[in-house]
């Protein structure tokens, strides 16, 4: 029946060669753990964006709980976490995933790293797989406050302080970040904001560009 | 020689600086764009830098105790503030530590750690000194960094009307 469908969708739209050039590429011998164990290296960068997809995916569903609101946050992450089925669940592949997706970048920089990817023609990958890092390390940082506990607050805290102490901007920084004078209400909608849509959507644009690039130059050649 | 260039150069027509269809018609689209660009970002760009831009809330004074009740010796006292975040107001209560410098003048300290942010507290050690449980920053009576801080304590600006201690926003310390 599926093969019926395909078929029908097939003859109108020819989506055949759309997935073949997104499917069919060939992986070098050096790149496959099936060849060489150690290849194994070479999947740290895949597994990070397995591990994303996981992270948007959980972050989705827990929005269907979750309330940016000073009042309310912290009781809608605990009902989430301990009444709702599951909860500890999902929230947990959401926290753990979140120190997990680092690790696995982390990894991923080292290989590109010590196997000397980086260098022409795939400075720009690098770069932008740096930008990719930097939002990262954003989206850890705005959704450490999400469930507005003490840690949560005072981390914020130590946040802003260092934003505040960059040489002349530093206190307009911290202002813009902070959406005013106390850590309180507006601190958590912007933080919230800035985590659930403007973020991802950098991420997506960057990874977008990373996957592109690295198709088009393809994987660089071994040791 | 000179001549006849001259005139060559006179039979040549007039080249006229105009501009060519396609330039106008990049420049027109190109600004048109820029300029509905403009105006949909613009807003959303000025709605995010609001709190940059709005005026900052003139601290207010809260009355916090009797002159007559500060000694050498520093005091703990609590006082509530009126705090307005955005569309949330509440009335959290700060705490300072009051006391007298030699000269008697009556000065208040912020119990905020300078280190990492905790809560000092007085003579804990029994040195006569402020000392913070963290990681064991230590004060003078002026709120002077004696180990681990940075700096020294914040202060209160403070007046007295009436006999009555008003404290109001905090300040770097003035005492040291």
């Amino acid at each position: 029946m599926f093969k019926g469908i395909y078929n029908w969708i097939d003859e109108r739209l020819d989506i055949t060669p759309m997935w073949r050039d997104v499917a069919d590429h060939e992986v070098p011998e050096h790149v496959n753990p099936a060849h060489h164990f150690s290849a194994f290296v070479y999947c740290f960068g895949g597994l990070t964006f397995f591990i994303t997809v996981i992270q948007i995916l959980s972050g989705m569903f827990l929005t269907m709980y979750y309330v940016p609101d000073i009042i309310n946050a912290y009781a809608s992450v605990d009902y989430l976490q301990h009444k709702v089925a599951f909860g500890a669940i999902v929230r947990g592949m959401h926290h753990w995933g979140a120190s997990l997706v680092i690790v696995m970048m982390f990894l991923h920089t080292l290989r590109v790293f010590f196997t000397g990817s980086y260098k022409a023609p795939r400075e720009m990958n690098w770069v932008v797989g740096m930008l990719i890092f930097f939002i990262m390390l954003g989206l850890g940082l705005t959704g450490y406050l999400l469930p507005w506990d003490n840690k949560a607050y005072f981390a914020t805290k130590v946040t802003l302080s260092i934003a505040e102490s960059v040489p002349y901007i530093g206190p307009y920084i911290a202002t813009l970040i902070n959406g005013g004078e106390v850590v309180g209400a507006q601190t958590l909608t912007r933080f919230f904001a800035i985590h659930v849509f403007f973020l991802p959507g950098a991420l997506l644009a960057l990874l977008a560009a990373h996957f592109f690039m690295i198709r088009k130059q393809g994987i660089s050649g071994p040791l | 020689m000179s001549n006849h260039e001259h005139r060559e150069a006179a039979h040549q027509p007039v080249k006229r600086k105009e501009m060519s269809r396609r330039q106008f018609l990049s420049y027109t689209l190109g600004g048109a764009t820029a300029f509905m660009a403009g105006g949909a970002v613009l807003p959303m760009i000025r709605f995010a830098v609001d709190p940059l831009l709005t005026q900052k809330t003139e601290g207010t004074f809260v009355k916090v105790v009797e002159e007559s009740k500060i000694t050498n010796e520093p005091q703990e006292f609590r006082f509530q503030v009126h705090q307005v975040d955005g569309w949330y107001e509440s009335d959290p209560e700060l705490t300072a530590w009051i006391s007298r410098d030699q000269q008697g003048n009556v000065f208040a300290l912020s119990p905020v750690c300078k280190h990492l942010g905790c809560t000092i507290n007085w003579n804990t050690q029994n040195d006569n000194q402020y000392f913070c449980p963290c990681h064991e920053a230590k004060y003078s009576p002026e709120g002077k960094n004696l180990a681990v801080a940075p700096a020294p304590l914040d202060e209160y600006d403070l007046k007295i009307e009436d006999g009555f201690i008003y404290l109001g926003p905090i300040k770097p310390n003035t005492k040291v």
